[in-house]
């Protein structure tokens, strides 16, 4: 075992949690907030204390109302009854903690689930243990029993396994299973000083594993605070106490603790020099173990007070400072009142922008183009930036009424092109160049070829962007660039989005315009590219070298050519060999099947966070992108605040997750399936790869999936993520591209999860072919059979199927409806056909010779110029 | 052998048949509020209580248990849904529920009886129309119209009567909300140990939603870890809706359950009216893929099915293997609305 868990990933797959993180926060003799709450009756902010602990990966929560002050009876009831009406705290278990049993017995009377009654023992001898034994049996709950006896609490280890050995013995005999059983060995305080107790945590550890050995099945818990009691007041040396002494006895056998869930560090991280003497007084290793850590204490007593001190520091700076240390940090609680301070000093509004604005976000521009900020942040800085614009501007636009106009560093109009409802990409592109000093003018999203050029030449622009996403978006992007051929422009043209690519920007678009074109990667180099457009000495180089880099692209192209094409027929005699033993059983469920709203809580443990980042132009795989030594504070970052979103987005249902399932009959026709969707046979022709194959691999098409003879059986799915707006518009009012981006990015990863959730219903339920127990991440990796391939994507690239399959689909599955180009409206749409043999899986069609294209325009019944348009992306 | 024994071993066999349900025979015989009160000392009007027509009328009872006993139903459960103190209330009559409790049991004792066949009686325990889990008020969502000692109460007299009347087990049925289940069976325990021995227990859960929890928000896994301690014999699904939305569900506690699964889903959907009309053997076709699929060892019928659906269920069922209880899995099963498994 590496480290210990943090405490804020539960496990919970299928073979069951490794070590359960009990929260020790909704306990009155634990936590002086927590008791404050209970005893001024305000339930309401103690339930919240419970919802943090969960939030925080809590996967048990105790709950102890032990205080002489209170009806602790009362309040155990009452508390427990108010968690229970929270479905996002009464997700989890709990555990019933008291010394009194009928303050147990009254929670036990609450508890709808299995909780766990923490604690009872041989305290009063083996009758009355028994007793209470039976009763936690009788209202169904497992019980942690303390290791103690008639004579007290066990301080030894041999003390401590002979109680809960016999304890063991007398539990089973009497008919209480071993699994339901948890012993507390009980964890003591160390470091005290005082020399008996210099052995409890090594005593702890080695009784754990003693007593895991003699009782099979039981498990061993232990309230970990006590452990660095004397630290009290320290918690980054408490903090690491725990980590430490978990580390060890987590292998010895303790898997479950009652722990502050979220606030455990990582044992690899925690500073070489305290873990040491921490490991010291835990094992007892030097005599001087305990004078050497209080010691050491000093040095982190004040570690946290130090830097919030410093935190609080930036507000006595001069206020041209603040404004550049808020902009850096992203920290927007004061830039109203900073601004206006600002603005007093200044001689005209503007200077504030000019001056102390801009310095900053020039630092913020310089920490992003060397790598030393990410995306993220820098989005946070531009919140910030926008914030203060926004308050500046009436100021400006009276000042320009008085005086005329001033002229930023360059304008820019941007748009996502016509039948393109994609723009995550574009609004980061937008903020990125506002942060540099541009003036933007975002037109938004399905916005025709006219409105950007009137827009551009009322403006005056000094360039334009395009952004899209789908493939069809390329060919719109064509034709603007015709038309402003066509008119004349010459002003340059920046092409970017996901599907984009040089090489198309080079074949395509650039010899449609004879002024500059060129593609811009992603958001880091648009600042650049923008700067050198409106810089007189690096705006010819730039627009002569990449003039010159497309051409050398083009030339190229042309010499390579379509040589290492087979042709259609040659692919199909090399068609991917259909095994009938692989066929799926026919679906338990055929037909249609409408899903109006699916719990969203279901979808946020299937979201795969990888795209998630790249999103964010961070580079990295998840989870251990969290520890990137270069990217990984900043993807840290910007996941804690994605995970709050997400939890308040799911706790507010913000959206609803629709979806359509169909699964129909199906026959195959060479490289079309027909479809039995109603009454009607619907013909879907597919794509065959056409390139050029190394001995033994086929040339694939989907349609070699489906037997040729005889019935077979497809499936087809759309989901969507609706109700987005309120929030976007929200964002919108406030100035908020950061949650803007961050909710469009979430709802994304929401979509693809949906997909997911539901794909693994259809073969699990819906269909029926297989019986999976999938961990998430075996699911990301895609480890079971059959596939979801979505038009549009490489296995079948045709865009103009959507409209195929979502007539099979009913018309408008999942509520989601189509664009002219076939862009799905809500953005945050999937959708697919199902494949359920064996063997099927995903691969490219890439490059397809003309004869297939012509056939293709045939099966599908449209012009052959329409099939190439539709497929032009393939064809060069 | 005891009950339980018996039923254990022929399970172990076959698919068994549990009957259906009384309220759609009952209402089919159009009865006057003078009929359902017979010559009791009632003053509410007493029409709907079918609990009742245990004592007033006898012979529709247990002419419907005969006509499920002649369908093939050898699980007989006893015509006690509402037969507590809490529903009874509603009428005013919670004095007759130990009468009416003893009567149903000795009715349907007597039909199980009647020839040589072995067949089984199944006390049946409702969830009654209070809730231990929620709250009615949502301005104090701790406040609760029962308490948990109350109902408990409630359910050990209508467990004594049922005892008494003869019957073999105890079905708590119809759950949607698993605190209510948990009262019911620390009544069977408490019961079960002044009687001096076991007192067999059927489990059946009901799904308030397609996603598959009840209403007290448990999914069925998290539902066997609240009630696992009971040790039943028999765990299921009933009433919910048709056996189609049943199945994904169904499917999952079979999987967990380490004992024994009893089904008996309504006849479909409720169409346009109310009424139930799906068709006998089209409730029985979607049974039989349950069986087909191992998922299931008792079916029956829960809301608008008829002995002719008990029939047609029987038949298709007739040739099908039954499920094979799982082993216990290892590992601690605790339990919120949603199940925990510790690794052992």
């Amino acid at each position: 075992m590496g480290t210990v868990p943090e405490g804020a990933v539960p496990e919970q797959t299928g073979a069951g949690a490794r070590f359960v993180n009990i929260g020790e926060r909704c306990n009155v003799t634990g936590s002086a907030r927590f008791k404050k709450l209970i005893l001024a009756g305000d339930y309401d902010a103690a339930v919240e204390v419970a919802r943090d602990q969960v939030e925080n990966g809590a996967q048990i929560v105790d709950v102890n109302m032990d205080e002489a002050l209170l009806d602790s009876e009362q309040a155990m009831t009452i508390f427990l009854k108010r968690i229970s009406a929270e479905p996002d705290i009464a997700r989890v278990p709990v555990m019933i903690d008291s010394s009194k049993w009928s303050v147990i017995e009254a929670g036990l009377k609450c508890v709808s689930g299995k909780p766990i009654v923490n604690s009872i023992s041989m305290k009063e001898g083996e009758g009355p243990f028994l007793e209470l034994a039976r009763k936690c049996r009788a209202y169904g709950a497992a019980v942690v029993v303390m290791a103690f006896d008639e004579v007290g609490q066990a301080d030894t280890v041999e003390r401590k396994v002979s109680i809960c050995e016999r304890a063991y013995r007398l539990l089973t005999a009497d008919g209480t299973d071993a699994s339901d059983i948890v012993f507390d060995p009980n964890i003591f305080a160390i470091a005290t000083g005082i020399d008996e107790h210099r052995r409890y945590a090594i005593d702890f550890i080695e009784a754990a594993r003693e007593i895991r050995h003699r009782c099979p099945g039981t498990h061993i818990s232990g309230g970990l605070s006590n452990l660095s009691f004397s630290f009290r007041g320290n918690e980054p040396v408490r903090r690491a106490m725990h980590s430490v002494f978990l580390y060890h006895a987590i292998p010895a056998g303790m898997d479950m603790g009652i722990v502050n869930a979220g606030q455990l560090d990582v044992y690899d991280q925690i500073d070489p020099e305290l873990r040491e003497a921490c490991e010291d007084v835990i094992f007892d290793r030097r005599d001087d173990a305990t004078e050497r850590l209080v010691t050491l204490a000093e040095k982190y007593k004040d570690v946290d007070p130090a830097a919030e001190k410093a935190a609080a520091e930036w507000r006595s700076l001069p206020v041209a400072e603040r404004l550049s240390y808020a902009l850096v940090k992203g920290i927007d609680a004061h830039i109203i009142d900073d601004t206006e301070e600002a603005r007093q000093q200044a001689a005209r509004p503007i200077e504030v922008i000019e001056g102390p604005l801009m310095d900053g976000m020039n630092v913020v521009g310089d920490l992003f183009g060397s790598g030393k900020m990410f995306l993220p942040q820098v989005v946070k800085s531009a919140r910030v930036m926008k914030r203060a614009v926004a308050y500046l501007f009436p100021f400006i636009e009276k000042e320009k009424e008085e005086k005329g106009v001033t002229q930023g560093k360059g304008r820019i109009v941007m748009a996502t092109v016509k039948g393109d409802v994609h723009d995550i990409g574009k609004n980061i592109v937008g903020v990125v160049l506002q942060c540099n000093g541009f003036e933007v003018i975002d037109l938004g999203v399905m916005v025709p070829w006219q409105d950007i050029l009137q827009c551009a030449n009322d403006n005056n622009a000094d360039m334009i962007g395009l952004s899209g996403l789908i493939t069809p978006s390329l060919d719109e992007m064509v034709t603007v660039a015709g038309e402003m051929q066509r008119l004349g422009l010459t002003t340059p043209l920046l092409i970017g989005g996901a599907t984009t690519s040089k090489a198309h920007t080079a074949l395509r678009i650039d010899p449609a315009y004879e002024g500059p074109v060129i593609h811009v990667l992603d958001a880091s180099r648009a600042v650049g590219v923008a700067s050198s457009l409106v810089s007189d000495t690096q705006r010819k180089p730039l627009i002569a070298t990449t003039a010159d880099d497309y051409d050398k692209l083009r030339k190229s192209r042309e010499r390579s050519g379509p040589k290492d094409l087979i042709t259609l027929e040659e692919a199909r005699a090399n068609a991917f060999p259909y095994d009938p033993s692989g066929k799926a059983p026919p679906p338990a469920y055929p037909g249609l099947h409408h899903f109006g709203e699916w719990p969203l809580k279901d979808l946020k443990a299937s979201i795969d966070w990888t795209p998630f980042f790249r999103a964010w132009e961070l580079a990295g795989t998840y989870p251990s992108i969290l520890e990137d030594p270069v990217v990984g504070e900043s993807a840290t970052s910007l996941f804690n605040d994605a995970q709050q979103m997400l939890d308040q987005l799911i706790a507010e249902r913000w959206v609803t997750p629709k979806a359509t399932v169909g699964m129909w009959r199906c026959k195959r026709e060479g490289d079309d399936i027909l479809v039995l969707a109603g009454n009607d046979w619907t013909r879907v022709p597919m794509l065959r790869q056409q390139v050029r194959k190394r001995q033994g691999r086929p040339n694939m098409c989907l349609a070699d999936f489906i037997s040729a003879e005889g019935e077979d059986w497809i499936g087809g799915f759309a989901v969507g993520i609706h109700g987005l707006e309120p929030h976007l518009e929200r964002f919108k009012q406030t100035v908020n591209d950061y949650d803007d981006i961050l909710l469009k990015a979430l709802a994304d990863r929401l979509a693809e999860s949906f997909a997911e959730v539901l794909h693994g219903q259809v073969r699990n339920r819906l269909w029926g072919y297989a019986d999976e127990h999938l961990s998430n991440e075996q699911v990301i990796r895609e480890k079971y059979h059959g596939i979801r391939p979505a038009p549009g994507y490489p296995a079948c690239p045709d865009h103009s199927l959507k409209p195929v399959l979502f007539k099979m689909l009913g018309g408008n599955p999942g509520e989601v409806v189509l664009t002219e180009n076939f862009a799905m409206l809500p953005t945050s749409a999937v959708s697919g056909f199902y494949f359920g043999h064996r063997d099927s899986q995903y691969f490219g069609v890439a490059k397809i010779g003309r004869d297939q294209l012509e056939e293709y325009a045939g099966r599908r019944g449209v012009p052959v110029q329409q099939a190439e348009r539709w497929l032009r992306p393939n064809l060069e | 052998m005891n009950a339980a024994g018996t039923l254990r071993a022929e399970a172990a066999k076959r698919i068994l048949i549990k009957d259906g349900a009384y309220g759609t025979l009952i209402q089919q015989h159009r009865l006057k509020s003078e009929d359902y009160c017979g010559g009791l000392d009632l003053v509410k009007d007493q029409r709907g209580n079918n609990d009742l027509l245990n004592l007033t009328k006898p012979e529709i009872v247990r002419s419907i248990c005969e006509s499920f006993a002649d369908a093939g139903a050898e699980i007989l459960a006893t015509n006690t849904f509402n037969a507590n103190a809490i529903s009874q209330s509603d009428y005013g009559a919670e004095s007759f529920v130990r009468d009416i409790n003893l009567a149903a049991a000795r009715i349907t004792r007597e039909i199980a009886d009647r020839d040589g066949r072995k067949r089984w009686v199944a006390g049946a325990l409702g969830p009654t129309n209070k809730t231990l889990s929620l709250s009615p008020n949502v301005n104090d969502p701790a406040f609760r119209e029962v308490d948990f000692d109350a109902v408990k109460a409630v359910y050990r007299d209508q467990v004594d009567a049922l005892v008494e009347g003869g019957v073999d087990f105890i079905l708590i049925e119809t759950i949607f909300d698993t605190l209510n289940a948990k009262a019911a069976i620390m009544a069977a325990l408490e019961a079960a140990q002044a009687l001096g021995r076991a007192l067999p227990l059927m489990i059946s859960m009901t799904l308030t939603d397609l996603s598959g929890r009840n209403l007290s928000g448990h999914t069925v896994e998290a539902f066997w870890a609240s009630v696992r301690h009971a040790r039943p014999i028999t765990i299921g699904l009933n009433c919910s809706f048709g056996a189609a939305q049943l199945r994904p569900h169904l499917s999952a506690l079979a999987a967990t359950a380490d004992t024994l699964v009893m089904a008996y889903p309504n006849a479909g959907l409720p169409n346009e009216l109310g009424e139930y009309d799906e068709a006998a053997g089209e409730t029985a076709a979607q049974v039989r893929e349950w069986a087909e699929s191992g998922l299931v060892n008792i079916v029956g019928g829960c809301c608008g099915t008829t002995p002719s659906h008990i029939a047609a269920i029987a038949g298709a069922v007739r040739d099908c293997t039954p499920r094979t209880v799982p082993a216990v899995r290892s590992g601690t099963l605790l339990a919120g609305l949603e199940p925990m498994v510790i690794a052992a």
